[in-house]
C-alpha cells in the first residue's frame, strides 16, 4: 500500500493538522518510507494470535460511585477554565458551532 | 416482529417501514462513568466537571464499578446475554464538546448481547422486540448556541455521565410499535431504578433509525437475514419523547417514500427533529464523512466480573412488568390488556395490589383504572398523589362484595371520600346507606306498588320485561338502598312469574 | 568544602542527614551550576525560588530530626510530568502558557519524600524523538563531545535533558520516561545510569500520555544506587491509573548487594547487528565476561522476532498517540489559533502548534487505525506484539536476565540523523521490545569508544524483575568501574 497526495491530505484533515504544501510534498516520501518499512510486518505468521493491547493481564480495578474531591472530582469550574484561551463566565468558548 | 404488517400506499404501490431504537439511557449514579465528578442534573457551567472530564494533560479514566452492576441489571431485565468479558473501544473525533478528542465507548465487545422484551400494543397486540446489545459509554458536554452571535459555549457538566446505550434489532414495523417499545424500555429501567427515565432532562433519548422497502421485502430480510431487501436507512437522532418518535417514524416514512417514488435515493444520514415543525432535516453536511477509528482505549483493561456476580445482581432484580402482568392474569383473573395498563407504572401496579389483596380482582381492577384513574386524568393527579387512598378504595370494595351497598351506592360513596375523605364504612353507617335486606320492609313496598298499578300488573303477566318496571319502582322506593336481588325474587313470586 | 555537586545522590542525602551541610547550600550549588549551562539547554525553567523554599523546609525537618527518604536532594523534572503550578509544555509549541493545577503522581511521591525540584527538563516534543532535536526549545547538547572536536553531540532522546543535566551533575538525579528507549538510550549515551520499569510500576498519572502501553516513568541518575533510591520513591500502586500494579515497592538499594553469582544471563544473538560498530560488540563481550568472572553464567539465547519490533512500535506508539494528542484542540488550554470554523480552528491550531516530528506520527497513527488499514497495520501490529511478548516470556523461562547493548551507536551530531525518519528510529532497535512486552530494562555505562564517547549496556529481566536486574546492574557498574566525566566545555 502506498499513500498518493490525496490520501496523505485526507487523513491531515482526519487528524485536524493543516498543512502547507511546503509540508505535504516532503510528507508523501516519508510516511511512505515509514509505511514500506512497516510492511514487513506482513512476514509474521499470527494465525491463532489475539492481539495484545496492554503488557498487563489483571481484572480492570474499579472505585466506589462516590464524590471525590482530588483531581477527579468536580466544583471546581475556575480551575477548569483557568487555562483556556478564551472563556466567560465559567464556559470555554468556541466559534460558532453550527448543527 | 408483528404479524400483521403495517403498508403505506404510494404512487407506485405499496411501502413498509422498518424502524430500529438506539435508546440512550442515563445511568442513576452518583457520580460519572470515569470520574468522581456530580453526575446531577442542571449545576453552573462547568460546575460538575474534573480535571479528567476537561481531559487536562496527564489525566486518566478509572471506571464507576456502580454503573457497571447498573448496565448487568439492566441487560438482565431486557432478558439478555451478560458478557463476563468485555471492553472499552475510544471512538475517535473532533467536537467541542468531546474533550478527549474521542468518546470511550464499547464497540467490539459490549457488556450485554442479545435479548428480548415484550411490547403490548394494545388488549390484542403483544409484539416481541430483539434486544442487539447494550454497551456503557461517556455522555458529551453541551454547547449553548444562543448566548453570542458568533460563538458557541461550550459546558462540560454532562461530559463524562454514564450512559447506557441499548440497541434494537431492526424488527419494528410501525411509529405505534416503536413509541410502545421505547415507553416499554422506560418502564423497565424505572423498574429496575438503573435510569429515572426523565425525558426532558435528557436521562433518556433515543436516536431513531428509519427505512422503507417494498412490501414483502422485509420477509424476505427476515428469511435471509440479508440487510439489502431493506432500504437505506436514516438515523434521527437525540429524541426525548415518546411521542417524538411517533412522529419522526410518520415524517420518515414518508418523507422517504416520496423521495424514492419521485426517483430520488435515500443516502444514509444522521438527522435532527425539529420540535416546533416536527419535521426532520439533516444534521451534517456528507463531505466531512466520519472514520471515528476505533482501537481499544490503552488506558483501561478489560472488563470482567464473575457469574456468581451476575447471579447475585439477578437475585435482587425486582418483579418486573412483564412477570407482573403474568401473575396479575393469573392471581387476579385481569385480561392481558388490563393488567398491562397496570404495570406500566410500578406505582400503578402497588396501588392496585394493595386494593386487590384478599378481594375480588376484577373488581378491584375495575374500580381502578375505571373510577380511580378516570379521577386522576380528571384532576390530572399521579397515582402518588391520589386524594383517595387504597385502603380506602379497598374498604369500598369491602363494602360492595359483602352487599352491605350497591355498586351504585359504592360510586356515592366514591364521590363523598374524594370530597370530604373519611372510611367508606363510617360513611355508609352515618349516612344510612346500608341497603335494605329486611323482606318485611321489601315485602311491603312491593305490596304497595302492586296494588297502586293494576294496569302494569296485567301487563307484566304476558311481558315479564316488564318485571323492571316494578324492580325501578321499589328501588325508588326503598331510596336505592334496596338489595336488587332480593327485590327481584319477592316481586316474582308476588307476581306469580315463572 | 567540596563542590557538593560532585557527591552522588546517596552521599549527599547521607551527608544532609549528618548535618554536614545543608539542603540550602546543595540547592543552591546546584542552581548555580545549572544556570551556568546555558548552552547545554538541558533545562527549558529553573525554579530557583521555589526550590530555595522547599529547601529551607528541608533543613528544618532535619533540623526537627524529621527527615524523610529523599530530604533536601535537589532534583531536575522532565517537562512531561504535571508539576502544580509550573509551566509544563512538553517541549511542545501547543502547550506554551499550559500550567497545570495538579501534580503528577511520580513527581508528588517525590516531593512527599523531601526531594527539592530545581526546575524542569528540556525533552523531545511529547517525547516523540532519539535525539532531542524535536523539541520547541531546541536540541538539548550532549555534555560530551568527541575528543578533540567541539561537534555539538545530541544527548539522545526523548528524555535528552534529563540525562544530559545528570551527566553534567545540574540536578543530583532526574525523572525521565520510556516509551520506545528515551531513558536507556540517554542514559548511554551520556555515560548515565537510566532504568525503565515494568509497565504498571510508576503510575502515569499527571504525565503528558505518548503512548498508554508503553509509557513508563523511571530515574535517570549518575550511578545503579542513586537509580535504585529514586526509584523507590517513584514507583507505587496508584488508584487513579487503571494500569498501576497493586504491588508493594520493595527498597530497591537494598536489593543491590546480593550480586550475580548463580544468576543466569542471556546473550540474544539477533541483537549482533551487521554494521553495528565493533567496539560496541566489544564492549558487550568484556560486559559478558565481567559478569561471567563474578559467577553469572553466561548462555545465548535467540529471540529471532527482535527485528519486527521496531516496525510494530511504529505502528502501535503513534496509533495511541494520534488519539492520545487529540485534546490538544486550543479549546481548553495551550494555543489557539483563531478560525471562524471550528474545524479550522483546530486545524490551523495543530498544524501551528505541533512540530515536524509529532504531525509525522500522528498522520501515520491516524493512518493505521483508519477504515480499512486498521486490522492490516493497528490489529496485525498487536498481534505480532503478543508474539514477541511470547517469545521473550518463553526465553525468561530459562536466564534470569538478558544482556544487550543499550544503542547501536555512541551519541551522534545534530542533524547527523534528523534527515531519516527510519534511521532515527533505529535509535531505540534494543530498547524498544521491552517496552512492548512490559518488562524492566537498565542502561549502564560500559565505558568509552574510540572518540572517547559513552556507551551503555542494557540489562534486562521478566516482569517485576527489577531486584534481581539492579543485583545484575550494581555487579557490572562495580566490575566495569567507569568512572569518565565529560569536561566541561560549556563553563565559560
Ligand atoms: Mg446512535
Ligand atoms: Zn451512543
Amino acid at each position: 500500500m502506498s499513500l498518493d497526495e490525496a490520501t496523505v491530505r485526507k487523513v491531515a484533515k482526519l487528524a485536524r493538522i493543516a498543512m502547507s504544501d511546503e509540508e505535504i510534498t516532503p510528507l508523501i516520501g516519508e510516511l511512505n518510507g515509514i509505511i514500506d518499512w512497516i510492511e514487513q510486518l506482513q512476514e509474521v505468521d499470527i494465525d491463532g494470535v489475539e492481539a495484545m493491547t496492554s503488557s498487563v493481564d489483571v481484572a480492570l480495578p474499579m472505585r466506589a460511585d462516590t464524590l471525590t474531591h482530588d483531581e477527579t472530582g468536580g466544583g471546581k469550574p475556575g480551575e477548569i477554565v483557568a487555562n483556556a484561551p478564551k472563556t466567560e463566565d465559567h464556559f470555554f468558548i468556541v466559534p460558532k458551532v453550527v448543527e | 416482529m408483528s404479524e400483521a404488517k403495517n403498508l403505506l400506499r404510494g404512487e407506485t404501490g405499496n411501502w413498509e417501514v422498518v424502524i430500529g431504537l438506539e435508546v440512550h439511557a442515563q445511568v442513576a449514579s452518583v457520580t460519572k462513568l470515569f470520574s468522581g465528578a456530580s453526575a446531577e442534573y442542571g449545576a453552573g457551567p462547568n460546575e460538575n466537571v474534573s480535571l479528567v472530564d476537561a481531559a487536562m494533560p496527564g489525566m486518566l479514566p478509572v471506571i464507576n464499578s456502580f454503573c457497571v452492576d447498573q448496565a448487568i441489571r439492566t441487560g438482565l431485565g431486557l432478558n439478555a446475554k451478560i458478557n463476563l468479558w468485555s471492553r472499552f473501544d475510544r471512538k475517535n473525533y473532533f467536537y467541542p464538546d468531546l474533550p478527549q478528542g474521542y468518546q470511550i465507548s464499547q464497540y467490539k465487545d459490549p457488556i450485554v448481547g442479545e435479548g428480548e422484551i415484550e411490547v403490548e400494543l394494545d388488549a390484542e397486540r403483544t409484539i416481541k422486540v430483539g434486544i442487539e446489545r447494550l454497551h456503557l459509554e461517556q455522555d458529551a458536554g453541551k454547547s449553548v448556541h444562543d448566548l453570542a452571535p458568533k460563538e458557541s459555549y461550550v459546558d462540560l457538566n454532562r461530559s463524562g455521565v454514564a450512559l447506557m446505550e441499548i440497541v434494537s434489532k431492526p424488527e419494528m414495523r410501525s411509529a405505534e410499535e416503536a413509541s410502545a417499545y421505547f415507553s416499554k424500555l422506560r418502564t423497565i429501567v424505572r423498574y429496575l431504578g438503573t435510569c429515572d427515565g426523565n425525558m426532558d432532562q435528557g436521562s433518556m433519548r433515543a436516536d431513531v433509525n428509519v427505512s422503507v422497502c417494498r412490501e414483502g421485502n422485509y420477509e424476505k430480510f427476515v428469511e435471509t437475514g440479508d440487510f439489502s431487501y431493506l432500504g437505506t436507512r436514516t438515523e434521527t437522532k437525540n429524541v426525548n419523547s415518546i411521542r417524538f418518535v411517533r412522529q419522526v417514524v410518520d415524517y420518515e416514512a414518508r418523507r422517504q417514500i416520496q423521495v424514492l417514488e419521485s426517483g430520488g435515493t435515500i443516502d444514509q444520514e444522521t438527522r435532527l427533529f425539529d420540535v416546533k415543525t416536527g419535521e426532520t432535516k439533516t444534521m451534517r453536511s456528507k463531505e466531512d464523512a466520519h472514520d471515528y477509528r476505533y482501537f481499544p482505549d490503552p488506558d483501561l483493561l478489560p472488563l470482567t466480573f464473575t457469574q456468581a456476580h451476575v447471579d447475585a445482581i439477578a437475585a435482587s432484580l425486582p418483579e418486573l412488568p412483564d412477570a407482573k402482568k403474568h401473575r396479575f392474569v393469573q392471581t387476579y383473573g385481569l385480561s392481558p390488556y388490563d393488567a398491562s395498563v397496570l404495570v406500566m407504572d410500578k406505582a400503578k401496579a402497588d396501588y392496585f395490589e394493595e386494593v386487590a389483596k384478599g378481594r375480588d380482582g376484577k373488581l378491584a381492577a375495575n374500580w381502578v383504572t375505571t373510577e380511580l384513574f378516570g379521577l386522576l386524568n380528571k384532576l390530572d393527579k399521579s397515582i402518588e398523589e391520589s386524594p383517595i387512598s387504597a385502603p380506602q378504595l379497598g374498604g369500598l370494595i369491602d363494602l360492595i362484595q359483602d352487599q352491605t351497598i350497591s355498586g351504585k351506592i359504592a360510586k356515592q360513596v366514591f364521590e363523598i371520600m374524594l370530597e370530604e375523605g373519611g372510611d367508606p364504612k363510617e360513611i355508609v353507617e352515618a349516612r344510612g346507606l346500608k341497603q335494605v335486606t329486611d323482606t318485611g320492609a321489601l315485602e311491603a313496598a312491593a305490596d304497595k306498588i302492586i296494588a297502586a298499578n293494576p294496569e302494569q300488573v296485567a301487563k307484566v303477566k304476558d311481558k315479564p320485561k316488564a318485571l323492571g318496571w316494578f324492580v325501578g319502582q321499589v328501588m325508588k322506593e326503598t331510596g336505592g338502598k334496596a338489595n336488587p336481588q332480593a327485590v327481584n325474587a319477592i316481586l316474582k313470586e308476588k307476581l306469580g312469574l315463572e | 568544602m567540596t563542590d557538593l555537586t560532585t557527591l552522588t545522590l546517596a552521599s549527599l542525602r547521607d551527608g544532609l542527614a549528618k548535618k554536614e551541610f545543608t539542603a540550602t547550600e546543595a540547592t543552591s550549588a546546584y542552581l548555580e551550576r545549572a544556570e551556568a549551562s546555558g548552552p547545554l539547554n538541558a533545562y527549558v525553567r529553573l525554579t530557583a525560588e521555589k526550590a530555595r523554599e522547599q529547601a529551607k523546609a528541608s533543613d528544618e525537618r532535619i533540623g526537627k530530626g524529621e527527615a524523610r527518604p529523599l530530604e533536601g536532594v535537589p532534583l531536575g523534572i522532565k517537562d512531561l510530568f504535571c508539576t502544580d503550578g509550573i509551566p509544563t509544555n512538553a517541549s511542545s509549541k501547543i502547550l506554551e502558557g499550559f500550567t497545570p493545577t495538579y501534580e503528577s503522581t511520580v513527581s508528588g511521591n517525590l516531593k512527599r519524600d523531601g526531594a527539592v525540584f530545581l526546575g524542569k527538563l528540556n525533552l523531545d516534543e511529547f517525547a516523540m524523538g532519539s535525539s532531542n532535536e524535536t523539541s520547541a526549545h531546541g536540541p538539548v547538547i550532549n555534555p560530551w563531545r568527541r575528543e578533540g572536536q567541539d561537534t555539538k553531540l545530541s544527548p539522545g532522546g526523548s528524555s535528552g535533558g534529563s540525562a544530559a543535566a545528570v551527566a553534567a551533575r545540574l540536578c543530583a538525579g532526574a525523572t525521565a520516561t520510556d516509551t520506545g528507549g528515551s531513558i536507556r538510550q540517554p542514559a548511554a549515551l551520556t555515560g548515565t545510569v537510566g532504568i525503565k520499569p515494568t509497565y504498571g510500576r510508576c503510575s502515569r498519572f499527571g504525565i503528558v500520555a505518548f503512548a498508554s502501553s508503553l509509557d513508563q516513568a523511571g530515574p535517570i541518575a549518575r550511578d545503579v544506587r542513586d537509580a535504585a533510591i529514586m526509584l523507590t520513591s517513584m514507583a507505587s500502586y496508584d488508584p487513579k491509573d487503571s494500569t498501576s500494579i497493586d504491588r508493594p515497592v520493595p527498597d530497591y538499594e537494598k536489593a543491590l548487594a546480593g550480586g550475580v553469582k548463580g544468576l543466569k544471563i542471556g546473550i540474544p544473538k539477533e541483537y549482533r547487528l551487521d554494521g553495528m560498530p565493533s567496539e560496541i560488540d566489544a564492549l558487550w563481550q568484556r560486559g559478558a565476561d565481567l559478569l561471567k568472572e563474578q559467577g553469572a553464567e553466561i548462555v545465548e539465547v535467540s529471540l529471532p522476532l527482535t527485528k519486527y519490533a521496531l516496525p510494530v512500535y511504529y505502528i502501535v506508539a503513534p496509533a495511541e498517540a494520534s488519539s492520545n494528542l487529540a485534546r490538544y484542540d486550543g479549546v481548553r488550554y495551550g494555543q489557539r489559533v483563531h478560525d471562524d470554523d471550528i474545524n479550522e480552528l483546530y486545524a490551523k491550531t495543530r498544524g501551528e502548534g505541533f512540530g515536524a516530528e509529532v504531525k509525522r506520527r500522528l498522520m501515520i497513527g491516524t493512518y493505521v487505525l483508519s477504515a480499512g488499514y486498521y486490522d492490516a497495520y493497528y490489529l496485525r501490529a498487536q498481534r505480532v506484539r503478543k508474539k514477541i511478548a511470547d517469545e521473550l516470556a518463553a526465553v525468561f523461562e530459562g536466564v534470569d536476565l538478558l544482556l544487550t547493548p543499550s544503542s547501536p551507536s555512541s551519541a551522534f551530531g545534530l542533524g547527523e540523523k534528523s534527515s531519516d525518519p527510519i534511521e532515527m528510529y533505529l535509535n531505540d532497535v534494543f530498547t524498544v521490545t521491552a517496552n512492548l512486552a512490559g518488562v524492566p530494562g537498565v542502561s549502564v555505562p560500559a565505558g568509552l569508544d574510540g572518540q572517547g564517547l559513552p556507551l551503555g549496556l542494557q540489562l534486562v529481566a521478566p516482569a517485576f524483575g527489577e531486584e534481581v536486574m539492579l543485583r545484575g546492574a550494581a555487579a557490572l557498574e562495580e566490575a566495569i568501574g567507569f568512572d569518565a566525566q565529560p569536561t566541561e566545555w560549556w563553563k565559560s
